[in-house]
């Protein structure tokens, strides 16, 4: 266990906080400081609110010396990656477009955030609009890897990932489309869940591939990510996409769920891409699991070689349509000197998106097009509801699958930021869940020989999160990669 | 030679609901610029659409008075196309799956004279589908203004086939759509208020000739005069075009109802390719048989079933029923009031020359009125049973009018009673014959009409409260005597 308060898991700090061993004004105190003191060379953060959050740790020790706590996450700060909606803060998608734009409104997991007491802490960084591997696609500046700084920290939530890395909050949010809570998870050594598609409100949180979206904990331990996530669930009436299910206990179903499990390997997930390091990693996790009883078998996912296609049709498609409404007029950046307004919108948003936004509202628009529509975006969706088969299909054999979360650990800023093939590859591994509308979470599961942080993906059936997050913990509590935090 | 057009319209109708279609924002009109709005409206970063299910219902009802066919499922699509008054640069529509599919319009052309019933035909309708209005512009000097508060109303849109043949049946189709629609409290349908607008897709082609012309779309016909006047005028733009060797390109023409002029608004060229494709953010809603049920129950009777029934039940002359039934209100009004009094024509007439008499005079809606059924029938039974004659109804009813007192009362309160008493009436009779003997003389020889003679100076010793019929039966039995 760390010394440092702002290394302690959120478990921790609640029976600190309990104990009135500590309070949540200290604990924010340390987290503000910890914040100022690295945030200058991680740059996690697009801005902060020290006086509202310290206002809120102060509230949060007033209901707990009443004794109307909230509960475990009373007083805990969450980062939020910066497009989830905070009424009265800033909401930019770190794109010019948004830059000076604040919420007047809040997203439904701050409601819920905020009804469990804890505190929406700062704006997090990421590749603008989400899109991107890597927070080398934001229009303030890129996060580094606090394991080596001179690599990235991954994304799009590179943002959430690294702040919760370099104890600059103790847990937080992002969002995952393609891989962008598991990736960036698995490059800065955090846990990174992806729930069920629907077991999340998307209300509030700015639109990249509707889809595809949902919104996902990450933390420094596989109980505190059970209890962000469970601080989240549920059916939201102002998103018809969320899910009528019933939650369980994630948090006590973690020490209930020992298994053994039967864990599907799938085959095409293990091939040339895959730097050995990862795959050394991965394979020592899928002995371990082997070692406490559990069955491992080969799957096939056969369709999976489609995925990087089909994804970058879809969520191209949807973000080419979701993104139309920053336009210049009701919001957002305005440019100067239009002539007209066909002029306003062409300099407008030529200005406001930055290059890879603008790749991807073009290719959308594109596949959608009048006699393009089929052969892309219909025969996409035929090749999507495939590729779900394939996972339901294994399910028939298996509890869950692993895999590795990204094929290579953390890679140097600039590496791939000319090649957009390159960086959409690094997604390989994670596409396919979302896609499936599958939960999936990356895990540390070791380091590389230069100390880059690797992750194990498990993938589990839909809104079995209980299942899925106890088969991590059951790793969890023999590995203590958690402990190994970057030296900053 | 001679041409013929071929007409179709596209209707877009706001659905009556208390909020928006796809948010809880309440809807209405005249109200402050951008007062109803919230963030979804605004269409604010992160925000999502969530039916409202009170618009389904309605179009559900819409469609099943049409007798369209319901889809099972109902589905939505995204329309992109960037415009300043569409807050998210899409608008939420249905397109390949529309929740309404075939049904039609029953129509009635003008008969050849104001009492007589024209013909009557039903025009086929392609679809109907559900949608979201969108923002209102205003241009004020070099700037433009938007305002929000229309965005998001429920809108259907009701596709007629091409199978209108003149400015007069497009008139007719429109007429009938909106008295179905309020009938079915659907929308209140005002064109000033932007409620319904029409889009018409017109061409020409020499009479007999199969396939159809080249189409032309006008469009901001906003008035229902509009309709007609903006047809009449493209029919003859058409006609004159082609007539004088020119060609009908596919466009779109706005047309401007104060000047009578139309002018292009864009070519098939220009047309938008709006990438229609399924919003992710709403799923597809599934209507069962007991959904459909629920809201065919809800569904009243056409107006012209019930003009056709009204014809036949109640023996009513077609001028009478073309005034009563158009009026959802007033025909129930006249339905309640016969079957009180079992004299439905009698009734009708009350209703049809007295009431909407009064109501005009008092400029308020049958809604106001202090007038009921019940008392419309009770006047008539009044007079039927001889209490009251109808000079003096006309008086009681514009009492009834003004006061909402029962007709009863008002001819107690005022002493109107009609003279019953059988023995007094005698007495006048006999004191009449005998003060009278030339008119005696006169009956005697064979002249009827000597008998009204009596009369007079019996009802001026009744004060005229004497009932004529008591009266007249009296001096025939006791003349017969003498």
């Amino acid at each position: 266990m760390s010394n440092e308060l702002f290394f302690k898991t959120a478990t921790e700090l609640a029976s600190l906080l309990e104990a009135k061993k500590v309070s949540s004004t200290e604990l924010m105190q340390a987290v503000v400081a910890r914040t100022k003191a690295v945030d200058p060379k991680i740059k996690a953060f697009n801005s902060y609110d020290e006086a509202d959050a310290l206002a809120q740790a102060r509230a949060a020790d007033e209901r707990r010396a009443r004794g109307t706590s909230l509960g475990v996450l009373d007083g805990i700060p969450v980062g939020m990656k910066d497009v989830i909606a905070v009424n009265g803060q800033p909401l930019t998608a770190s794109s010019k477009m948004l830059a000076n734009f604040v919420s007047p409104y809040d997203s439904t997991v701050t409601v819920k955030l905020k009804q469990a007491g804890a505190i929406p802490w700062g704006r997090l960084n990421l590749d603008e609009f989400a899109m991107g591997s890597s927070t080398e696609n934001s229009a303030f500046h890129t996060t580094s890897n606090p394991y080596d700084l001179d690599r990235v920290a991954g994304g799009s939530s590179g943002g959430s990932a690294a702040s919760v890395a370099a104890g600059e909050t103790i847990v937080s949010l992002g969002s995952d489309t393609g891989g962008s809570i598991r990736q960036p998870a698995a490059l800065c050594n955090v846990v990174g869940l992806k729930p069920t598609y629907g077991l999340v409100s998307r209300y509030g949180l700015i639109a990249f591939a509707s889809s595809l979206d949902q919104i996902g904990p990450f933390a420094r331990s596989v109980p505190d990510a059970a209890a962000l996530l469970q601080a989240i669930v549920g059916q939201d009436p102002k998103d018809s996409t969320s899910v009528q299910t019933d939650v369980p206990n994630y948090v006590a179903e973690l020490e209930k769920r020992k298994g053994p499990w039967r864990l599907g390997i799938p085959k095409e997930y293990f091939s040339d891409g895959l730097d050995p390091e990862v795959g050394a990693a991965v394979q020592a996790a899928i002995d371990f699991y082997r070692k406490q009883g559990c069955e491992i078998k080969e799957v096939s996912l056969p369709h999976t070689e489609y995925g990087v296609g089909v994804y970058y049709i879809i969520a191209t498609a949807e973000c080419s349509s979701n993104l139309a409404r920053y336009d210049g007029i009701r919001y957002g950046h305005r440019a100067e000197g239009a002539k007209d307004i066909v002029d306003l919108y062409f300099k407008s948003r030529a200005e406001g998106f930055g290059p890879e936004t603008k790749r991807r509202v073009i290719l959308g628009t594109y596949v959608l097009s009048s006699g393009y529509y089929d052969a892309y975006y219909l025969r996409a969706q035929k090749v999507r509801t495939l590729i779900r088969q394939d996972f339901l299909n294994a399910y028939r054999d298996v509890d869950a699958i692993l895999t590795p979360t990204s094929p290579t650990p953390a890679f140097k800023k600039g590496e791939k930021a000319a090649n957009p093939l390159a960086m959409y590859l690094s997604d390989i591994y994670t596409i396919g869940v979302n896609l499936a509308g599958l939960p999936g979470m990356s895990i540390p599961c070791g380091f590389s020989k230069t100390g880059l942080p690797i992750g194990l993906q498990i993938i589990g059936q839909p809104f079995k999160e209980a299942e899925m997050l106890a088969i991590a913990r059951a790793y969890e509590r023999a590995h203590d990669w958690s402990a190994r935090h970057p030296q900053l | 030679m001679k041409y013929e057009a071929v007409i179709g319209l596209e209707v877009h109708v706001q659905i009556k609901t208390r909020s928006k279609m796809f948010t809880r924002v309440e809807t209405g009109f005249g109200r402050e610029p951008n007062t109803l709005t919230d963030p979804v409206v605004l269409a604010l970063p992160g925000t999502l659409p969530v039916m409202n299910k009170a618009a389904l219902d309605a179009i559900i009802k819409a469609g099943l008075m049409l007798g369209c066919e319901i889809a099972p499922i109902c589905k939505w699509d995204r329309k992109n196309y960037f415009y300043p008054d569409s807050p998210k640069n899409y608008q939420i529509s249905q397109y390949d799956q529309p929740i309404c599919i075939g049904g039609s319009v029953e129509i009635e052309l003008p008969g050849s004279a104001r009492n007589i019933m024209g013909e009557h035909k039903k025009i086929p309708l392609t679809r109907i589908h559900l949608e979201e209005d969108v923002g209102k512009l205003n241009h004020v000097g070099f700037e433009s203004l938007v305002d929000y508060n229309r965005a998001g109303t429920p809108l259907m849109e009701i596709v007629s086939e091409p199978a209108l043949q003149s400015a007069e049946e497009a008139f007719a189709y429109l007429t009938s759509l909106k008295q179905t629609l309020i009938y079915g409290s659907i929308s209140d349908c005002d064109m000033e208020k932007g409620q319904l607008r029409c889009d018409a897709n017109i061409s020409i082609r020499p009479v007999g000739q199969q396939s159809l012309g080249t189409k032309v779309e006008l469009k901001n016909l906003n008035s229902i005069s509009f309709v007609r006047d903006g047809i009449e005028h493209e029919i003859k733009r058409q006609i004159s075009m082609v007539e004088s060797g020119g060609k009908i390109v596919q466009e779109t023409r706005d047309y401007d109802g104060q000047k009578g002029q139309s002018q292009s608004l864009r070519t098939k060229e220009m047309a938008h390719d709006y990438r229609y494709f399924p919003d992710p953010d709403l799923m597809p809603v599934k209507v069962d048989a007991e959904w459909k049920a629920r809201i065919q129950a809800e569904c009243p009777e056409l107006p012209f079933e019930k003009q056709r029934r009204f014809q036949e039940t109640y023996q009513l002359p077609y001028t009478l029923t073309s005034v009563l039934v158009p009026d959802r209100g007033l025909s129930e009004f006249f339905e309640a009031a016969a079957k009180a009094s079992g004299k439905p024509q009698a009734v009708a007439n009350w209703i049809v020359n007295d009431l909407l008499r009064e109501l005009a005079q008092a400029k308020i809606g049958l809604e106001e009125s202090k007038v009921k059924p019940a008392h419309v029938a009770e006047l008539v039974k009044l007079i039927e049973a001889g209490t009251l004659i109808s000079n003096t109804a006309k008086d009681v009813f514009i009492d009834v009018f003004q006061t909402g007192d029962a007709p009863a009362t008002i001819v107690e309160r005022k002493g109107l009673k009609a003279e019953t008493n059988e023995g007094e009436l005698e007495q006048w009779c006999r004191d009449a014959i005998a003060g009278n003997p030339k008119s005696l003389a006169d009956f005697k020889a064979g002249k009827d009409s000597a008998i009204n003679g009596f009369k007079g100076t019996v009802m001026k010793a009744a004060k005229g409260k004497a009932n004529p019929k008591s009266v007249d039966e009296t001096l025939r039995r006791l003349l017969a005597t003498m």
